[in-house]
């Protein structure tokens, strides 16, 4: 009589077998240990991007595997590796999947973490965020897809610089890995016969460092632990004494500070411009005949880096920038621009659950890593099946991240260009399926990016060339069918996007990796 | 006071539309200390209307001029069976419309959840001159379309599979009443369109863990035959959850916390034989990742007797 009492409550429990099916695989973490086909050991006598010479900063030689000071450090990898602990060997296991895949993701994480646009202020006027107070609101920077697009690139271009002038030296060295000197040490990661003077994943993780101090400065101390942490995993994996990664950090740091003095010149302080010039950028196309863009935000927000356009790019020079730029987009008095509107009025009222699904897929707006960042995640994962060299994997994404800089620099030089409204700012029945971007519509920001990285990704990995341009096709239309982009956007920010990835398939072919 | 033939009427239930938008949401019906007589079954529909202005931005509170007032509107119908006179099942459909005055967003509507509870009465005494009784209700609910939960907070819901268990107490001595409860929410991650989101980090994954819920509900008032009008207090609250960021906008897996006072009542109208109206009006004092609503709803109830012998169904009673 009892037990049945008791079981006429144990119904009540049944709210704890709902929730039973709540482990989350994310599939970050079940990429495999980088076990590389080729270790690219000539990598140094790739072209770099920044440097001129691989060798242009001097390392010097590291002592010989045979003296005191030397076996000290050996003696240090063997007390780690007596004493792992399971924190340890996770740590171990997370790197090794590959340094500059980890810092990859670490960058889209603090994009994302930024991707936020400032509050208005109480008098209606916007703050903008200054690396000089960081920490300040608004926190610097927000990280909007050109911002972002310019930091990939960077950091991406001082990784791969960085790992061209450690390859170099690491042939010229040729120091033995600490698990092939001492037969104690047992490499806890794939081991190749790379050379580990300097270590290459020091200077990933210090290049790293260096650069994103720089672009994320609030977020120092988290940068720096993951450094720590990084260094250290190959210490204790047996891959790296505390001399080679000493090494990789001095080197990383040359090659870092010439790759910030690049970026100090580019003109990105000149991108967010003055209230006179954004008055100017609405006469100018006032003067045209064309209606100008007006921020449909309240209060009226000034427009996203009106002169990101000017910025330096990788690829191609800046009159380039200016001699590529596309033809006008249709005349909002014009039947082809009607129709078009037509066009953005009916997936705004009757897209489909389907169509929804691609908006949100690809929306990649707000508090997200961004359409850079995503192209960098595809690529990501499609690299970890590659298995490609440390190297090579920086050269990858320095060439997918070069290209989604320069798509940025072009679609903003046309948008500001043209200065053309938004759909809804023609006919403001036309509702959104996402937010809608506070800059001109003309051409397709998603659009150029996702071409511009496809072609780039399907020169590198051409067995998925035909999926990339599936999907950047798919992410372009996502723009007409969230009702936030004319047809012409999305077709000519294609043809823009090929444009650049075409400059970035030349310097693939030109740069000694191949 | 056996003499209580506990026919009841139910008022509205959106369980899982505890949303930024949706402040309506939490269930009431269950929350109430009625229960349909064996064989009765009472159906009707509800309306509802919730709208809000300001919210709270994690602890921050403000207003949005891209979103202005952001308003829902409910048209919901619901039933409960009573398999025996302590025993009674309970189903609600929700069908849910959200829009914003101001900016460019989309509006979002459609059929919600379904929600189906187990309201159950073992105990029912006395003390003293008052009737004392307890409940115990457990409920489920799962969305009924593919409807988009990531684009708070004008979807519609949240998209989990929602589990409750609740325990209730009611007192009442002469046509006073007090009912106590607490629920417990469990939910299963939600799949959302896109394949890696941030919350306070990064997450390679298209799946959403959802906090655990709980919510706590007094309420208190006069009872009668005639029906009932009652004072509400209510606390909706999650267990973990973050913070929307500053100028962000919310998401799924938020900490959305609600306190929240109203009224309600419900009237039998005595020409008609098991035809009752009810209506209540709620009211956010405290938020967190929600809007301050206001929220009003009101519905129309009829009870249907399958009981061979018709005796009369609602003026007798309610008043336990």
């Amino acid at each position: 009589m009892k037990a049945n009492k008791t079981s006429k409550w144990l119904w009540l429990l049944f709210p704890a077998f709902v929730a039973c099916e709540r482990t989350i695989t994310e599939k970050n973490l079940q990429y495999e240990s980088l076990n590389p086909t080729s270790t690219d050991a000539n990598a140094g006598d790739w072209k770099p991007v920044i440097l001129n010479v691989a060798n242009e900063f001097p390392l010097a030689a590291p002592t010989a595997t045979n003296v005191a000071v030397y076996n000290r450090e050996l003696t240090e990898i063997k007390g780690f590796q007596a004493t792992l602990t399971a924190e340890q060997r996770a740590s171990i296991q997370y790197w090794s999947a590959g340094g500059v895949l980890r810092w990859n993701e670490i960058m889209r994480e603090l994009v994302a973490k930024r991707n936020l646009p400032p509050a208005a202020s109480a008098d209606g006027t916007y703050p903008t965020p200054s690396a000089a107070n960081p920490f300040g609101y608004p926190q610097f920077p927000f990280s909007n897809p050109p911002y972002a697009a310019r930091a990939y690139a960077y950091v991406s271009v001082a990784q791969y610089d960085g790992l061209v002038a450690a390859y170099y030296y690491k042939r010229l060295y040729n120091r033995p890995a600490p698990h092939t000197v001492d037969a104690n040490i047992k490499p806890l990661v794939p081991a190749t016969n790379l050379p580990s003077y300097p270590s290459e994943d020091a200077v990933v993780a210090a290049v790293s460092v260096e650069m994103l101090k720089l672009l994320f400065p609030a977020d120092i101390a988290y940068i720096q632990q993951k450094a720590d942490e990084h260094m250290l995993a190959r210490i204790m994996a047996g891959m790296n004494t505390r001399s080679d990664i000493e090494a990789g950090v001095q080197l990383a740091r040359q090659v870092a500070a010439k790759v910030i003095a690049r970026a100090a010149g580019d003109n990105m302080s000149r991108a967010v411009g003055t209230p006179a010039q954004w008055a100017d950028l609405e006469t100018q196309t006032a003067a045209t005949g064309e209606m100008p863009w007006i921020s449909k935000e309240f209060p009226k927000r000034p427009p996203m880096l009106p002169f990101f356009g000017r910025v330096k790019p990788f690829l191609f020079d800046s009159l380039t920038t200016i001699a590529i730029r596309p033809a006008a987009p249709p005349s909002t008095k014009s039947d082809k621009f009607r129709t078009e509107l037509e066009e953005v009025n009916f997936y705004s009222k009757n897209a489909t659950r389907e169509q929804i699904r691609i908006v949100h897929f690809w929306g990649d707006g707000i508090a997200t890593y961004t359409p850079p960042g995503h192209w960098n995640e595809i690529a990501c994962d499609d690299f970890v099946k590659q298995k490609f060299s440390e190297v090579r994997w920086a050269r990858n994404l320095a060439l997918l991240n070069m290209a989604e800089m320069d798509a940025a620099i072009t679609c903003w030089d046309a948008k500001f260009a043209y200065f053309n409204p938004r759909p809804s700012q023609v006919d403001p029945s036309i509702k959104t399926h996402t937010g809608l971007p506070n800059f001109p519509s003309y051409i397709s920001g998603h659009s150029t990016f996702s071409a511009a990285a496809a072609t780039i990704l399907g020169h590198i990995v051409p067995a998925r060339a035909s999926a990339y341009n599936a999907m950047a096709l798919e992410a372009s239309l996502s723009r007409l069918y969230g009702a936030i982009h004319y047809r012409s956007d999305c077709e000519v920010g294609q043809a823009q996007g090929v444009k650049v990835g075409n400059y970035a398939i030349a310097r693939a072919q030109t740069d000694g990796a191949n | 006071m056996n003499y209580i033939i506990r026919s009841t009427l139910f008022r509205l239930i959106m369980l899982a539309a505890i949303t930024v938008t949706q402040l309506n949401a939490h269930a009431q019906t269950d929350m109430d200390a009625l229960m349909m007589g064996k064989n009765n079954f009472c159906t009707g529909f509800m309306v509802g209307n919730s709208s809000w202005k300001n919210y709270w931005e994690g602890t921050l509170k403000r207003d949005n001029p891209n979103l202005g007032t952001v308003g829902s509107t409910m048209i919901g119908i619901m039933g409960n069976y009573g398999i025996k006179d302590n025993l009674n099942i309970l189903f609600s459909v929700p069908y849910i419309s959200n829009s914003a005055s101001a900016g460019t967003l989309v509006k979002r509507q459609g059929l919600q959840d379904l929600t189906l509870t187990v309201k159950w009465m073992p105990v029912e005494t006395t003390i003293g001159k008052a009737d004392f009784s307890v409940y115990a209700l457990g409920s489920y609910s799962t969305p009924l379309t593919n409807y988009v939960s990531d684009y708070l907070p004008l979807s519609i819901g949240l998209g989990a599979k929602t589990a409750m268990a609740r325990i209730m107490a009611d007192y009442q001595l002469g046509n006073f009443f007090t009912t106590a409860s607490a629920a417990f929410f469990t939910r299963s991650n939600v799949s959302i369109d896109r394949v890696t989101y941030y919350t306070t980090r990064m997450h390679y994954t298209n799946e959403v863990e959802m906090p655990n819920m709980a919510n706590f509900n007094l309420r208190a008032g006069y009872r009668s035959g005639k029906g009932y009008a009652e004072v509400i207090a209510d606390i909706m609250q999650t267990n973990g959850g973050f913070d929307i960021t500053r100028n962000n906008m919310p998401f799924l897996s938020n900490q959305m916390n609600a306190s929240r006072i109203g009224v309600g009542f419900k009237y039998n109208f005595g020409k008609v034989e098991g035809l009752s109206a009810v209506g209540n009006a709620m009211f956010t004092v405290a938020g967190r990742n929600m809007g301050q609503a206001t929220a009003i709803s009101a519905g129309v109830f009829y009870i249907f007797d399958f009981n061979k012998k018709s005796n009369s169904k609602t003026q007798e009673n309610e008043s336990k």
